[in-house]
């Protein structure tokens, strides 16, 4: 699992590359919680385009950092999720937190 | 050919295994020529008894995890047990969004995935301590048939 960052035009990009579970959340959660305070941004997007695997405690994951970030007022996006997340994402209504952009 | 066969796995309650379970699976359905979907369907469901059995049925981290899996024809049967701590409660392990460990950022959604994603799901104590899970799904577009196995070698 890794997790790649960037900030362009006050959007933080976050690129979750690999298989999120149980073995790779501690981890996932703390790279994005580094990306998190790695700069200034007015909202995030989360890039899943090159995320192989993920279960629900990837909804746990992303949830809590949802949490995070609702505090401070930015809205997180998701973007390019597989066919495969993207029926977990609908059945947990995640889309209602983190609305799906093109 | 025998139009059955199954295969049966133990492994250490450590979410290092994870991985390997969802493979491992993933793998031996591959007779039944399973979609991608159907196939991603099942390491999904997988993935979550089994990281049920990691997370839940050993707080102390030393168990054992055992996995089962039946093909019959354009079924596969999947049964993931521990001998873990269990389940008191079937019913409300099974309600959506529920968690025993809310301060961990769980989302409580494993079995409703497991319902979702699967035919059937069946929860049963496992004799006197631990959780057995059975999984059952039928490959629509499963092509099982005499001679299919040898015929893919």
């Amino acid at each position: 699992m890794k997790v790649k960052s960037r900030i362009y035009n006050g959007t933080l990009y976050l690129l979750l590359c690999g298989e999120l579970d149980e073995h790779s959340s501690s981890y996932t959660r703390e790279e994005m919680d580094k990306a998190f305070g790695s700069g200034i941004f007015k909202q995030i997007i989360i890039d899943l385009s090159e995320l192989d695997f993920m279960d629900s405690t990837g909804i746990g994951v992303l949830i809590g950092r949802y949490k995070k970030m609702k505090d401070r007022k930015i809205p997180i996006y998701i973007c390019n999720p597989s066919s495969h997340a993207e029926k977990i994402f609908k059945m947990t209504g995640l889309y209602d937190l983190m609305p799906k952009i093109i | 050919m025998k139009q059955d066969n199954f295969m049966e796995v133990e492994f250490k309650a450590d979410s290092a295994n994870e991985s390997f379970a969802r493979v491992c699976v993933a793998s031996f359905c591959l007779p039944l020529n399973p979609s991608l979907e159907e196939i991603s369907d099942i390491k999904t469901a997988v993935s979550e008894a089994v990281t049920n059995a990691i997370v839940h049925a050993y707080p102390k981290g030393d168990g054992v995890v055992r996995m089962r899996v039946q093909l019959d024809k354009n079924e596969v049967t999947i049964t993931i047990s521990d001998d873990g701590i269990g389940i008191k409660d079937f019913k409300k392990a099974r309600e959506p969004f529920y968690t025993t460990k809310p301060d961990e950022e769980r989302s409580g959604m494993g079995f409703s995935v497991m319902e979702t994603f699967m035919d059937d799901v069946q929860l049963y104590k496992n004799g006197d301590k631990g959780l057995r899970v059975v999984m059952r799904k039928i490959c629509n577009s499963a092509t099982l048939k005499e001679g299919t196995y040898a015929e893919r070698r």
